[in-house]
C-alpha cells in the first residue's frame, strides 16, 4: 500500500499508523472517513486533540490525568483520605472506579519499575507517594499493581519505602476468578491459590 | 495416549503429507536428508510447541512459502480424540490450538502430551555447557510442576532485569543499593522454591537412571549424577550479598541457580573426560530412558518415544536393549528413523509387535505394506 494518489492523504495515513493498535489499512480507512466528513466535524477532532495535549494536567495530589490542579476524586470531600490505592495508570483508576467498591483516594505511579524499559524508582511517582504518607492522614495503602514480576518488584520497593511509617500496607487478592469453575482455572493460578489459601473466616461476610 | 494422524503443510521439506500411525511402532526409512527427522520434529512440535532443532519458528517454513501447518490427532483412550494444530505464518505470531481453541499461554500445553526424544544431538548433554543440562532437568520437572515452570520464567525475568540494572549502573558510574535489593528479594524467593525442587527431583531421578544404566551396560560400572549448585551450602541471599562487588565489575549476576550444573560421573570420574565413546553413549541413553520412565510414572501413562537415528549411533548391544524394552511393551508409541530398510525389517521380524513402516523420499511419505517388504 504505497501508491497513494495524494501525498496529503499519505501523510495522514502515516501519522495514524503510528498509533497503537492501528495498522496501515485501518489508518487509510480513518483518513478516508475524515475526508468525507463535514469540515466542522474534522475541526472538532483536530482542535480536541490539540486542546487535550495543551491543557490536560496531572493532579497535584494523585498524579492522575485531570483538567484541574486537583482531580475530581481527590477534591471530593466524601471520599476517605485515610485510604490510598496505588495503581500504574489511569486505566486502572477507571477499572477500580467501575467496581464502586473503593471510596478512598488513588495514587497513580505512571509506570512500574523495569530496568529493561529504562524505568527506575525515580522515574515514577514513588517519592510523591511517600510525601503523601508523611503528611499524616493516611492509615492504609493498598497496592493494586499487575501480577507480574515487575509489578511485584514495584510493590516490594514501595513496601520498603513505607516501612518506617505507622500505616498498614496491603495488596489486592490474587487467585481464582469469581464465578469460575475450578477445572477451568489455569494451573498456575490454581496452584498459587492453594499455596496462598485464606482462613475461611475471612470469606464469611460480616 | 497415542498420535493417530499427522498432517503437514509446508513444514521444512514437506509440501503436504498425511500420515496415519500405528499405536505401537512406526518406522521411517529413507536416505539422508530425505526428511525422516523432520517428521519427528513435527511430532515434537505437537508436544512441546517448538522445534527440537531450530528455535526460530519461521525458519521451519518450507523455503519460498508463506506458512507452515502441523496438525496432529491424539487418541486419548475411550472415545476422546484431541486435535492439536500449530500454524506459523511469516512475520506473525505462532498460532497453537487444542481442539480449535487457541492457548492463552503456550506453557499450559507443555506436559499434556508428553514425549521423549533420543537423538544424536544428545551428546551435547555431555559436551556442551551447563545450560543444556539445566534445560534437561527443567524440561522434565516442568512437565508435571507448572508452578516450577512459572517460578523459573519469573526467575529468568528478574535475573535479566537485575543484569540490565548492573549494566546501566556501570555505564553511568552510579549505584543504588535499594534498586538492586528489590530484584535480589525476588531472586531469593524464587531460588528458594526452585532449588529444593531440583534437588529432590535429582534424588529420585538418579535411582531410575542407575537402573537403566545397569540394563544398558550390563551392570559393571557405578555411575552418578552430581548436582552442582552454589545453593547447597549458602542461601541465595548470602550469595548475592557476597558477590555484589564482583557482579558490579562483571556487569551481570554471577551467582544463583542459573549457574547450577550436573556432573556425570563414571566410577567417580567425569564421563566427559574419562568415559569412552561407548560409555558416553550408554550414559546418554540411560538419561533419556530414565526421563521416559520418570514421566511415565508421574503421568500414569506412556509418553511418545522418538528414536532418531539411534541404530547408526549405537552398537548392537545397546540397540538390542532398546528393542527388548520395546518388545516388552515398556514404551507406548514409538517413532524410529533409519537409513537402512533391512535393519528395521529385521528388527520388527524379531519382535512381534503392531507396526507401520513409511518410506520417505525427498519430502514425501509413503506407507509400505507388508508385501512391499517381502520383496526385499
Amino acid at each position: 500500500m504505497n501508491n497513494f494518489s495524494s501525498k496529503l492523504v499519505e501523510n495522514v495515513v502515516n501519522e495514524f499508523s503510528k498509533l497503537p493498535g492501528i495498522g496501515r489499512k485501518t489508518a487509510l480507512r480513518l483518513a478516508l472517513h475524515l475526508l468525507k466528513e463535514e469540515k466542522s466535524e474534522v475541526e472538532l477532532l483536530a482542535n480536541g486533540l490539540l486542546k487535550m495535549k495543551d491543557e490536560v494536567i496531572f493532579c497535584k495530589v494523585c498524579h492522575n490525568i485531570s483538567d484541574t490542579d486537583i482531580c475530581n476524586i481527590c477534591a471530593n470531600p466524601r471520599r476517605d483520605p485515610t485510604l490510598i490505592c496505588v495503581v500504574e495508570d489511569i486505566r486502572d483508576v477507571m477499572a477500580i472506579e467501575n467496581t464502586s467498591q473503593f471510596n478512598g483516594l488513588y495514587h497513580v505511579l505512571g509506570g512500574i519499575i523495569s530496568p529493561m524499559d529504562g524505568v527506575g524508582p525515580n522515574d515514577i511517582t514513588i517519592k510523591q507517594l511517600v510525601g503523601r504518607i508523611k503528611s499524616g492522614v493516611v492509615n492504609e495503602v493498598i497496592l493494586a499493581l499487575s501480577a507480574t514480576i515487575e509489578g511485584d518488584t514495584t510493590n516490594f520497593y514501595i513496601f520498603r519505602q513505607l516501612k518506617e511509617y505507622d500505616i498498614s500496607v496491603s495488596a489486592i487478592a490474587r487467585g481464582v476468578a469469581v464465578g469460575d469453575e475450578l477445572e477451568y482455572a489455569d494451573e498456575v493460578t490454581l496452584g498459587r491459590s492453594i499455596i496462598n489459601r485464606l482462613p475461611f473466616e475471612n470469606s464469611i461476610r460480616k | 495416549m497415542y498420535l493417530k494422524q499427522l498432517n503437514l503443510h509446508n513444514f521444512k521439506n514437506y509440501t503436504s503429507a498425511e500420515l496415519t500411525f500405528s499405536p505401537k511402532v512406526n518406522c521411517f526409512i529413507g536416505d539422508n536428508a530425505s526428511g525422516k527427522t523432520n517428521i519427528l520434529d513435527a511430532i515434537y512440535y505437537l508436544s512441546l510447541s517448538k522445534s527440537y532443532f531450530n528455535l526460530v519458528d519461521s525458519q521451519n517454513i518450507r523455503h519460498g512459502e508463506e506458512y507452515f501447518s502441523i496438525l496432529g490427532k491424539f487418541e486419548m483412550g475411550g472415545e476422546t480424540t484431541d486435535t492439536i494444530h500449530c500454524i506459523q505464518k511469516l512475520n506473525q505470531k505462532k498460532s497453537f490450538k487444542l481442539n480449535k481453541k487457541e492457548y492463552q499461554r503456550l506453557a499450559d500445553h507443555i506436559g499434556l502430551y508428553p514425549l521423549v526424544m533420543v537423538s544424536p544431538y544428545d551428546r551435547d548433554l555431555i559436551n556442551e555447557g551447563s545450560e543444556v543440562r539445566r534445560r534437561l532437568i527443567d524440561s522434565i520437572i516442568s512437565q508435571f510442576d507448572k508452578l516450577y515452570l512459572d517460578d523459573l520464567i519469573n526467575y529468568n525475568k528478574a535475573l535479566a532485569q537485575r543484569n540490565v540494572l548492573l549494566k546501566t549502573f556501570a555505564e553511568r558510574h552510579f549505584f543504588d543499593q535499594a534498586s538492586i535489593e528489590i530484584w535480589d528479594e525476588q531472586l531469593i524467593q524464587l531460588a528458594q522454591s526452585i532449588y529444593p525442587k531440583r534437588r529432590d527431583f535429582l534424588q529420585n531421578y538418579l535411582l531410575i537412571f542407575n537402573h537403566y544404566f545397569g540394563l544398558i551396560s550390563g551392570g559393571k560400572e557405578t555411575v552418578d549424577i552430581v548436582y552442582e549448585t552454589q545453593l547447597a551450602g549458602q542461601s541465595m541471599g548470602d550469595l548475592l550479598a557476597a558477590t555484589i562487588g564482583k557482579d558490579r565489575i562483571m556487569r551481570y549476576t554471577t551467582t544463583g541457580i542459573h549457574k547450577d550444573d550436573l556432573v556425570f560421573n563414571l566410577e567417580g570420574y567425569p564421563v566427559k573426560k574419562f568415559g569412552s565413546q561407548g560409555q558416553q553413549k550408554s550414559f546418554i541413553l540411560a538419561i533419556r530412558l530414565a526421563q521416559y520412565e520418570y514421566i511415565k510414572q508421574l503421568k500414569g501413562y506412556k509418553p511418545v518415544m522418538l528414536l532418531d537415528d539411534i541404530f547408526d549411533k549405537l552398537d548392537n548391544n545397546r540397540v538390542e536393549q532398546i528393542i527388548k524394552l520395546t518388545s516388552e511393551n515398556s514404551f507406548g508409541q514409538v517413532f524410529i528413523t533409519d537409513t537402512q530398510r533391512e535393519r528395521i525389517s529385521h528388527m520388527l521380524h524379531e519382535i512381534d509387535i503392531d507396526h507401520k513402516i513409511f518410506e520417505i523420499k525427498s519430502g514425501e511419505a509413503f506407507e509400505l505394506q507388508n508385501h512391499d517388504l517381502e520383496i526385499l
